[in-house]
């Protein structure tokens, strides 16, 4: 799960670790007033669930209110696209408002999951500011891990050996041993997937600064803390995706036309692949889950339904443990409210597949039943392709 | 002779007084599997549908001599249940369960390194050695007895492979279906390894998908220490990039992860990959015609 990255330094403030002074606005107005209480030069960030803002113009700085106000409302108004966000980009509905700061130095500090190792791993470089990813395929070596045994945790001295290879001296190294420490206990206590700060700076001041800071929680974790979903910005989310979440389907946009239906992400990613390869494109990626019941299996196929591009649609549904006369039942609830006349194929295998087939081939719907993967996307593909061309014509 | 399980285990199914846990006991035991018991606290002393029912797994070891643990128990309490089958002796522990938070999984996994149980998953199908034993939800009947071993990190995508197998005459050994999550129990090469010496296996098929660099570090493997043929395939080819993982994580993998890196790393060691889903038997077979081949 993600969140803005106002959300992540309140989160980085209340463990004691140093954020510019800032606040978050929702208005050209509200903009003003934070910008005239600073009361000088400040940097207004475009809060979006995504990177790469600095170079598509999601980060600037402002002299006086006057121009914040300019720079809000330009701000306010548009969908930014970054590297990050596709093509159409992502609105800019929050302003995180903040003090500058005259840095001396810049650093890179995340803590993720090293699954090579099943541990966590935190990762220091000297070289902040820049693409961390570029310094990883050029410069490895400039890269500092350090991989968390569970059971001890990153102790002071663990801490103390990163502060020393970011070159840090002095009271400002001991303030980088808390601060490593302090970013673990996070990750624990609020089931990170993701720290990120970058850059983390030590300010002409001496004072070290988190810049900036991305945080992801891992979904699993959810059940343990209620209150994350309060802090969900819906207007950074796809409409559609955020309806499956309702469903727990694992749901991803594509731009092709042919919505696809699959239990299990293996099999789901496999039924995309195939499709590809006979010439197909993909609306979405849609993983119904395991063992799905009826009702999850019809809010599926809604949403697949409220894609506009989607002209026909691939059902491949593998359950053993799965009832076929279910997922036919919940195919034919979906379409009851909607009149759905797109070419539909269904491929599936489980118990009870006579009553599945009689119950779609009495439906009503456009229809057909299939026994194996590779027959379902060729029809699938052919069918949508053959409507294209009637409309052509 | 096949790998991990036969007609002999012994299983116990902890949170088998749940809906999916005694939906599995029930499956599994008319496949054929002898499944001893169960464990759910504050249900000790009662029978479900003739199983007996433990408060704690050591009671249900000591009750059953149960080696095996099939684990049905919700993602909250679910670490727990597995190093409560590590703590009580079980030899090899399969746990279904799916959506277990990162936190509580990097414990299990440190503690397991000083444990000699094995862990099949989490958030996996389970493993089958078909015709003698069924250990978790996949459905038995696409199975059939054979010589070829399948190890699958996917479910749903293994039963696709399985079926295509057995249609075309290919039984099975053993399939092991070690589990999606980032943290797992046995990898690749831990189950690669039992196959290398099990008598009855004469080839594997391995199924991958995008991710992380399990299958590459397979490859590697495969390539110094295999003896038996491996076919191959690796799903989410055409996935869309930017969905995958956070951005530290991909640093520390060196930007592994992509399907094309893998089934190129694959071919390199000599593993015969299938260039599609609906030719997954077509690839086992011809990994096993080189072999053939080669050897006259």
């Amino acid at each position: 799960m993600n969140i803005h990255e106002y959300q992540a330094k309140e989160i980085l403030k209340s463990y004691g670790i140093p954020v510019p002074g800032g606040r978050m606005v929702k208005t050209v107005r509200q903009t003003q007033k934070a910008v005239e209480e600073f009361g000088r030069l400040c940097v207004l960030k475009a809060q979006i669930y995504a990177g790469g803002r600095g170079k598509a113009g999601g980060v600037r700085k402002v002299l006086d209110s006057l121009q914040a106000c300019e720079v809000a409302k330009d701000l306010l108004k548009k969908k930014l696209v970054t590297i990050q966000t596709g093509s159409k980009g992502l609105a800019v509905k929050c302003i995180l408002v903040e003090e500058t700061v005259e840095i001396e130095k810049e650093f890179y500090l995340s803590l993720t999951l090293d699954r090579r190792t099943s541990r966590y791993c935190l990762i220091a470089s000297a070289q902040g500011g820049m693409d961390i990813e570029e310094v990883a395929r050029v410069s490895p070596e400039k890269l500092h891990p350090l991989y968390i045994d569970p059971f001890i945790g990153v102790r002071s001295y663990h801490a103390r050996k990163i502060a020393m290879l970011l070159g840090l001296k002095g009271k400002i190294a001991e303030d980088g041993v808390k601060l490593i420490q302090n970013l673990y206990k996070i990750v624990l206590e609020k089931d990170c997937s993701l720290i990120e700060i970058n850059p983390l700076v030590v300010s002409k001041a001496g004072e070290l600064i988190a810049m900036d800071c991305k945080i992801n929680f891992d979904d699993n974790a959810l059940f343990r803390h209620p209150e994350y979903e309060k802090m969900i910005d819906f207007s950074q989310l796809d409409t559609l995706e955020i309806q499956a979440k309702k469903f727990d389907l694992a749901y991803i946009k594509l731009n092709g036309n042919i919505g696809c239906m699959v239990n299990g992400a293996g099999l789901a990613m496999a039924t995309l692949d195939v499709l590809k390869e006979y010439g197909g494109e993909p609306a979405n990626f849609l993983d119904v889950g395991g063992g799905a019941n009826r009702e999850k299996v019809a809010g599926a196929f809604r949403i697949i339904l409220k894609d506009r591009n989607v002209k026909g649609i691939f059902v491949n549904i593998f359950g053993g443990i799965m009832r076929c006369d279910i997922i036919a039942q919940g195919i034919i609830d979906a379409t009851t409210d909607i009149a759905c006349n797109l070419p539909i194929v269904v491929r599936m295998d489980g118990s009870r597949l006579t009553e599945g087939k009689s119950l779609l081939s009495q439906s009503g719907l456009n229809v057909e039943t299939v026994d194996n993967l590779g027959d379902g996307v060729a029809k699938i593909v052919q069918r949508v392709s053959k409507k294209r061309k009637v409309i052509a014509n | 002779m096949a790998i991990l399980i036969n007609s002999d285990s012994k299983i116990i199914v902890q949170g088998i007084t749940g809906k999916s846990g005694l939906l599995h006991a029930l499956q599994c035991r008319d496949y054929g599997s002898n499944i001893v018991g169960g464990v759910t606290p504050g249900k000790g002393g009662t029978t479900i549908e003739g199983f007996p029912v433990f408060d704690t797994l050591d009671q249900a070891i000591q009750a059953t001599g149960a080696s095996v643990s099939l684990i049905l128990v919700p993602a909250p309490w679910a670490a727990e249940a597995i190093l409560e089958a590590a703590d009580g002796g079980i030899e090899l522990a399969v746990c279904i369960t799916e959506g277990i938070p990162i936190r509580d999984m990097v414990v299990v996994k440190k503690y397991l390194r000083d444990s000699k149980m094995n862990l099949v998953g989490p958030n996996c199908p389970g493993v089958i050695t078909p015709g003698e034993c069924e250990v978790g939800i996949m459905p038995g009947a696409i199975h059939k007895k054979g010589n070829i071993g399948v190890v699958s990190r996917s479910g749903t995508l293994t039963y696709e492979a399985v079926k295509q197998l057995t249609e075309s005459g290919l039984g099975q050994s053993t399939c092991v279906g070690i589990g999606g999550d980032p943290i797992i129990g046995m990898s690749f090469i831990d189950v690669l390894k039992l196959f290398q010496e099990d008598t009855q296996t004469k080839a594997v098929f391995m199924i991958g998908e995008i991710g992380g660099d399990a299958e590459e570090i397979a490859a590697e493997w495969i390539k110094e220490n295999m003896r038996k043929p491996v076919a191959s395939f690796i799903a989410g080819l055409t996935a869309p990039p930017g969905k995958r993982m956070g951005h530290a994580g991909a640093i520390i993998t060196g930007g592994k992860g992509l399907a094309a890196d893998k089934i190129r790393v694959l071919s390199e060691c000599g593993v015969t990959v299938a260039k599609s889903p609906t030719k997954i038997a077509e690839a086992m077979k011809q990994a096993l015609n080189i072999q053939t081949s080669n050897n006259s």
